[in-house]
């Protein structure tokens, strides 16, 4: 196996479950989540067996993963649906992890919905910040925006999530 | 403001399917598909990827499939529908017309020149473990050439079932005993009790008064003869002896 897909090997096992739960976060459901997390991996891997050893051993895999994300799912909406290849035998997942309990509960459900249907800045904002616990110089990062843009966004994406979003009302 | 944050944190808590990993990396080549077929065997579990079919077995489960896999071949395996003309492929091999590329990365050089002469063998006949071993240019490793095919990961289409004792004993079989072995050869047409009658009789050659060529017994060179015409030898020395020359077709003997 050459070295670049060992590397891809261990990124995969390793950032599977973050990048599902960013793809979950962002989508509000487990379908789509399983398809941004495919299509993340799959655009990873396209790119690392062209980068030379040194840029790979560079790679801060978290945040590079985190924004091929962001933009799978901004294509995505944009409606620029990549062509998504069925994986072979991808069916959706029956067992019973300690992960179902999460989304067998109601309130996270609703929570996912709710997340899913916020405006995209506020989403990303606060879906890096407070889903994916990045720092806010990381969730700036892979944003591309500056860190006061991101702080901005995540106060007021939980605001909204309240549905306290009357934001002048009380200040 | 504690409640949701804590909400959300939870949210990132959610774990990526069972088998993501090993789905993606079938999907990039870097992991192996398998399927069952119904094949003229009964049902085999066989694996694939991007260089080929990569391993076959006759198992009872999927889950026993993926054991002996993961722990034999050492890579990852995750089922898979099959390529729409796989199926097809597999049956067409089975019945001799060579169809199938094989990946057999992962075995020694050695292994792989045992497996790459066994192809070489036509259906319907036979040859002896030290005729692959003289083929590859090691004729006094004729264990290792038995070893080499016990763990042949791809039997019934790498046919190891083809290679025989040289006493012309059908010999043990890694793809299911001798039982599973002699049923195989006789679904291709090998006559194994004259084999074995001709074996135990202490012959090696059969040659044809006619032609002056002597063959392996299964060779269908020498088939084609008439009964009357056929002459039987022990050994090289005693066909050479009687103006015989080595058939250029099953090569019993270094020409």
């Amino acid at each position: 196996m050459e070295a670049s897909e060992k590397v891809f090997e261990r990124m995969v096992n390793e950032h599977q479950d973050r990048i599902f739960a960013l793809g979950f976060a962002l989508t509000g459901n487990r379908h789509d989540a399983e398809e941004v997390a495919q299509d993340t991996f799959l655009r990873a891997y396209r790119a690392l067996v062209t980068y030379p050893p040194e840029r790979i051993r560079d790679l801060k895999q978290r945040a590079w993963l985190h924004r091929i994300a962001l933009n799978v799912v901004r294509n995505r909406v944009r409606g620029v649906k990549p062509l998504l290849v069925e994986l072979n035998g991808s069916e959706p997942d029956r067992s019973a992890g300690p992960e179902e309990d999460v989304m067998r509960r109601a309130d996270m459900v609703d929570l996912a919905a709710r997340v899913a249907g916020l405006p995209p800045r506020f989403r990303e904002a606060v879906v890096l910040r407070h889903v994916q616990e990045l720092s806010y110089e990381e969730a700036a990062a892979a944003l591309g925006q500056p860190v006061g843009t991101v702080k901005a966004n995540v106060h007021r994406g939980l605001k909204l999530l309240r549905g306290d979003d009357d934001d002048n009302s009380h200040e | 403001m504690t409640t949701l944050t804590n909400d959300l944190k939870l949210l990132g808590s959610v774990r990526a399917p069972r088998g993501f990993a090993d789905r993606l990396l079938a999907h990039v080549g870097m992991a192996d598909s398998f399927a069952r077929f119904n094949t003229v065997l009964g049902p085999v579990y066989v694996a694939w990827n991007r260089h080929g079919v990569s391993a076959a077995a006759r198992m009872a489960s999927a889950d026993e499939f993926e054991d002996w896999f993961r722990k034999d071949v050492g890579r990852q395996l995750a089922p898979a529908p099959a390529p729409p003309d796989l199926a097809e492929k597999i049956t067409d091999e089975l019945h001799g017309r060579r169809r199938l590329r094989f990946d057999l990365r992962g075995l020694t050089p050695f292994e792989q020149a045992v497996l790459r002469k066994t192809l070489e063998i036509p259906r319907g006949e036979v040859r002896p473990y030290g005729w692959i071993a003289r083929e590859i240019g090691h004729p006094a490793a004729v264990r290792a050439v038995g070893t080499a095919l016990a763990n042949n990961p791809i039997p019934y289409f790498i046919p190891c079932h083809r290679v025989v004792r040289t006493d012309g004993k059908i010999g043990n079989y890694g793809g299911g005993g001798p039982e599973a072995k002699r049923s195989i050869l006789t679904m291709e047409g090998v006559q194994l009790t004259r084999l074995e009658d001709f074996a135990h009789h202490g012959y090696r050659y059969e040659g044809v008064r006619t032609t002056k060529v002597f063959c392996f017994p299964t060779c269908y060179h020498g088939r084609a003869a008439r009964e009357r015409n056929i002459v039987r030898f022990h050994d090289e020395a005693e066909a050479r002896a009687a103006g015989y020359r080595p058939c250029k077709h099953c090569r019993p003997a270094a020409a």
